[in-house]
């Protein structure tokens, strides 16, 4: 299978006043198309600074990723943000809804960045997919936490990205929804054949995924396949 | 527990400190300034007269009235002063200037300030004149040249800088010329029917009671026709007129305060909502309500007194200013000192302001519950709607004390409160209303950049509302100061292309007028008026004496018209500027019957009189019996000769008289030409050129305007400050915002320009609704007060709107920066 993600020899430092703090060292792995992957370890270890590495969100001090094949440390800022529009899809804890839009308008905003005549209609779909047809028009605040992370799962496939990087998606919500969450986004993304990436706490989740990375104090424990 | 809370948010409480520190100084300044000069006022008061007394008259003093001045021991020294044309035979130039023959040492307190030094002392003796010193630049004279004054020709001695009691403005019209009273005879320019003032100046005993002299002594001059002033009573209506002018730029520089505290309101609402959790977590750890309260209380009255230090410190160091600004209005100089009262107020009003205005929001940390620790519920706080309604009434009542202070009156102090609360309920609603259009009737078509940043407005926690008022109040006062200066001018100016009137000739002789009027003609000059005067006073009205009047009480006429020597005229029809309002017009009266008369609106409402009401006029010692036949409307506004009382024909036409002839000089030239040629052969007419009143009138209005844009300014400023501070306090939703679409894929292009978009919507939509607004304000000056035709004039379009909104723009990209430059995983992870 193709790889979608190579990471090598990754190092992210932090200097905080005269001290230097090295966050992540020397990770490598790679990641193939279509598997579904989760990063796991305890607070601080460095995952989701992995994970913003990974998506473009941020440089690192040395090391390289190859995103698409195509190595996101020559790419600037615009460049990178470019190829998220394309390529990446994000969930996040917090679910980062623009609290100025409704529903529809949230979940459209990758497809209107890119220029998309057909935005609303997607959308639409994709909102009726996570089952919050008669919340269209709701504002974040007008929503529960399980509907806005639906929400967040509508838009992070609205752009029909490749690869879906997910920090925490449950980590807000409590077990019941979350796992009505989990299982709409596995279910998305079989659907779409989306590379999927958890960084999770949760290690019942992480053994749902393909391959388990596990990180302490910045570095690569284990990366093995689940059973 | 404040001052360690505090120092963490330092940069946030020093932007909410700036709101108010521009309304402190401004206040600050003007107050301070206006004490300073109500001070200067006091202490010179008789140097600004120049005597301790004067009696003073429009004819020489009869027997009774010299009786007076020869009771008090006789005049220390008097004067007499004309209006009169001067001719400078050294470059054939001439001008209408006020010519005061001195009799004796005036001035006894001050000085006349002259170059050299010498020529106030010497021009008595050496018989020589002082010339208004800006008009011997202008003409271009020297100590030594000679000036020509009726049939007078004597040298110049020195160039005068000042007089006491008159100020630069005052004097620009008819600059003065003072000369030695012996050679007043010989200008030959004292004839009956010409104006003229007698004055004689006092220096009291030190034991002389001056207040008991003017309740003595001036009822009686009063009815003599002259008139008694002491340097106490000048002064203080003088320190009056002053106070008015300050007061109301005190006002306008109040608004300037409150707009800063809006910005505090609405700042400290946002900075408090943040701090919620962190209150509740210290009321789970056992805070009190009144200790968490006061942390913030005491935050904000702490901002306060700084603001208010740094406001007043500014305050006081811009006064300084003024002077040089307004000097030219002053008729003495103005000496700042320091005062402590306006500084005492500068820091009690920083405290009270902002504590007052940041209430409403710090009522919250009261009423937040510990249970909020767990979760922050939206709209739970503030449940009582006493305290809310007891802060609004605390907010009112403290503007309306704060402007009974100023005003001194409770009725001007109500308006200003119900004016600022309607001005900003407009500005808000019309704000309300052109937002809910705009998100309403929006194009849905229209991109996502162009709809996320007006839906931006719209975001948790938006100062939209405070930012449009602070732009628009801003646009608001200077478009209508703007809207309203061209108004002022409208009236003033006369158009190049019409033919009325722009030199007047006053005091032409009958015997004259045919000698003048070939001269005018000759130069192919039209003689557009040819007006025949008489001087009248009023003998008796409705048949009760004027003496009897002026000792009744209860009588509604007023003083003015029974001492006022009217000039009247004859005509037989109405010209351009009255209207008939009442009665029938008379054109020539008929034998055998009443002489009906035609008075103006406004001295038939003095007066109080009716058509049909009996005048008995004294002309020059014959008394003549008229019937009021109609009252007209007259716009004393036009640069025409207006009357307050015409006659019919047939009545005047052999009483003494002199005339008034107008024409038109199409250049300055031909104008000067003119004028040259009249003061060689007739030196006793005056002349009046409207184009240069105008020019000094001009002159005038855009100092008045400078003064008043410079307040408006502060408004402006303290808008800007409010923008800053808003941009600040929502810059980490911003950021969020601006990452989260980052991280989605926009580029820095895409947020750039709605980040541009944003602030584009606030500045148009803030200043066009303040142009919107003075628009109409204007118009209704337009017609209630000035009763001018309204044309806008297209710079508060052209220039304002765009410009104030670019300054917007220019500030919110400038603050934004960081916006741009955040790194998305920082501040996804602060989200965390």
């Amino acid at each position: 299978m193709p790889k979608i993600l190579k990471i090598h020899n990754l190092e992210k430092t932090y200097t905080s006043g005269s001290k230097k703090l090295t966050v992540l060292n020397d990770i490598s792995f790679e990641i193939e198309k279509g598997e579904t992957f989760s990063i796991v370890g305890p607070s601080g270890s460095g995952k989701t600074t992995l994970l913003g590495l990974c998506a473009g969100l941020d440089k690192p001090n040395s090391g390289g990723v190859e995103l698409c094949g195509v190595p996101l440390q020559d790419m600037n800022e615009d460049q990178r943000a470019l190829m998220r529009n394309k390529e990446v899809g994000f969930i996040f804890q917090n679910f980062q809804l623009l609290p100025t839009l409704s529903a529809l308008e949230n979940v459209s905003v990758p497809l209107e960045l890119q220029g998309a005549k057909n935005a609303a209609k997607i959308a639409t779909d994709l909102l009726d997919k996570v089952g919050l047809t008669d919340r269209l028009h709701h504002y974040p605040s007008q929503l529960s936490g399980g509907e806005q992370q639906r929400v967040a799962l509508a838009r992070a496939f609205s752009n029909q990205p490749s690869i879906l990087f997910a920090d925490e998606p449950t980590g807000n919500l409590d077990e019941e929804t979350g796992e009505k969450v989990i299982q709409l986004l596995f279910e998305l993304n079989r659907e779409a054949g989306t590379t999927l990436v958890i960084v999770t706490h949760d290690l019942d989740l992480a053994n749902r995924t393909q391959q388990i990375l596990r990180l302490k104090g910045g570095k690569v424990l284990t990366n093995e396949r689940t059973v | 527990m404040a001052w360690r809370d505090g120092k963490a948010s330092a940069t946030r409480l020093l932007l909410f400190m700036a709101s108010i520190i521009l309304g402190i100084a401004a206040v600050v300044s003007i107050q301070s300034f206006s004490e300073n000069l109500k001070e200067n006022i006091g202490q010179q008061s008789k140097a600004l007269m120049g005597a301790d007394f004067i009696i003073d008259s429009r004819q020489l003093p009869n027997e009774r009235v010299q009786g007076i001045i020869d009771s008090l021991g006789g005049s220390d020294a008097s004067e007499v002063n004309f209006a009169s044309m001067a001719a400078f035979p050294k470059n054939d130039d001439s001008k209408l200037v006020r010519v005061r023959g001195i009799e004796g040492q005036f001035p006894f307190y001050g000085t006349l300030d002259t170059e050299p030094i010498s020529a106030a002392q010497e021009y008595q003796e050496k018989g020589g004149a002082l010339v208004d010193a800006t008009m011997m630049l202008q003409y271009d004279l020297k100590p030594g040249d000679s000036i020509k004054i009726g049939n007078l020709t004597i040298p110049i001695l020195g160039s005068l800088k000042s007089v006491p009691g008159s100020s630069a403005i005052s004097t620009s019209v008819a600059p003065p010329v003072l000369i030695p009273f012996r050679f007043i005879e010989k200008t030959g320019l004292l004839q009956v029917g010409s104006r003229k003032e007698y004055q004689y100046f006092f220096v009291a005993p030190e034991t002389m009671d001056l207040d008991a002299l003017n309740e003595n002594l001036d009822p009686i001059l009063d009815a003599e026709n002259a008139d008694l002033d002491t340097h106490k009573v000048t002064s203080q209506r003088l320190g009056r007129s002053y106070t008015n002018v300050s007061k109301f730029l005190n006002l306008v520089a109040f608004i300037a305060l409150l707009l800063g505290c809006i910005g505090i309101a609405s700042s400290v609402h946002i900075y408090i909502k943040e701090k919620l959790r962190a209150v509740a977590v210290l009321k789970c750890m056992g805070a009190t309500r009144k200790q968490t309260f006061l942390i913030f209380l005491i935050q904000i009255a702490g901002m306060g007194f700084v603001g208010g230090l740094i406001g007043t410190l500014i305050g006081i160091g811009l006064q300084q200013t003024f002077p040089l600004i307004i000097q030219e209005f002053l008729p003495f100089n103005v000496e700042i000192s320091f005062s402590i009262s306006p500084i005492i107020m500068g820091l009690l009003l920083g405290v009270f302001m902002s504590v007052l205005f940041a209430l409403l929001p710090l009522l919250n940390t009261w009423y937040v519950s510990p249970l909020e620790v767990l979760r922050i519920q939206e709209g739970s706080l503030i449940k009582s709607r006493r305290a809310r309604f007891l802060t609004f009434g605390s907010v009112l009542l403290f503007i309306y004390l704060f402007s009974f202070w100023l005003l001194e009156s409770g009725a001007y102090a109500l308006g200003f409160v119900i004016t600022v609360v309607v001005t900003f309920s407009i500005l808000a609603g019309v704000a309300i209303l052109f937002m809910k259009a705009i998100k309403r009737f929006f194009p849905k078509s229209w991109g996502f950049i162009a709809r996320q940043s007006l839906l931006n407005l719209f975001r948790p926690n938006n100062q939209t509302m405070v930012l449009i008022l602070a732009i628009g109040l801003g646009t608001f006062l200077i478009s209508t100061l703007y809207f309203t200066k061209d108004m002022l001018q409208a009236r003033t100016s006369i158009e190049n292309g019409t033919k009325d009137p722009n030199i007047i000739l006053m005091d032409v002789q009958t015997a004259q007028k045919e000698a003048i009027i070939p001269n005018i003609t000759s130069k192919e000059l039209p003689i557009i008026d040819d007006l025949p005067i008489v001087t009248m006073r009023m003998h008796s009205i409705k048949g009760v004496l004027s003496n009897t009047i002026r000792k009744d009480s209860t009588s509604r006429v007023r003083n003015w018209v029974l001492n006022n020597e009217f000039r009247a005229t004859y005509r037989d029809s109405l010209v351009d500027s009255e209207v008939l309002s009442e009665g029938e017009w008379i054109s020539e009266i008929e034998l055998g019957k009443p002489t009906e008369i035609s008075i103006s609106s406004n001295l038939a409402q003095d007066t109080d009189v009716e058509v049909g009401d009996e005048i008995v006029f004294n002309i020059q010692g014959v008394l003549m019996n008229t019937i009021v036949g109609s009252i007209r409307t007259v716009d004393w506004g036009r640069a025409q000769m207006n009357f307050s009382i015409v006659f019919p024909k047939g009545v005047l036409e052999n009483a003494p008289q002199f005339h008034v002839l107008t024409t038109y000089a199409p250049d300055e030239e031909s104008s000067a030409n003119l004028q040259r040629d009249l003061v060689k052969n007739f030196p006793n007419v005056s002349i009046i050129d409207l184009r240069q009143i105008l020019s000094i009138l001009e002159d005038v209005l855009d100092k008045i305007s400078w003064v008043i844009n410079f307040m408006a300014f502060f408004s402006i400023l303290t808008g800007i400050i409010v923008l800053i501070g808003s941009v600040r306090t929502s810059k980490y939703q911003r950021i969020r915002e601006s990452v989260l679409l980052r991280t989605l894929g926009a580029n820095s292009k895409q947020i750039l320009k709605i980040n541009a978009l944003e602030y584009f919507y606030l500045g148009i939509l803030g200043s066009g609704i303040g142009v919107l607004l003075s628009l109409i304000s204007s118009q209704l000056l337009a017609s209630f007060v000035f009763e001018v035709n309204f044309v806008p004039s297209f710079i508060p379009f052209l220039v304002f709107l765009p410009g104030i909104t670019a300054l917007v723009l220019f500030i919110g990209l400038v603050n934004s920066k960081s916006v741009l430059t955040s790194p998305p995983l920082e501040v996804l992870r602060k989200e965390g």
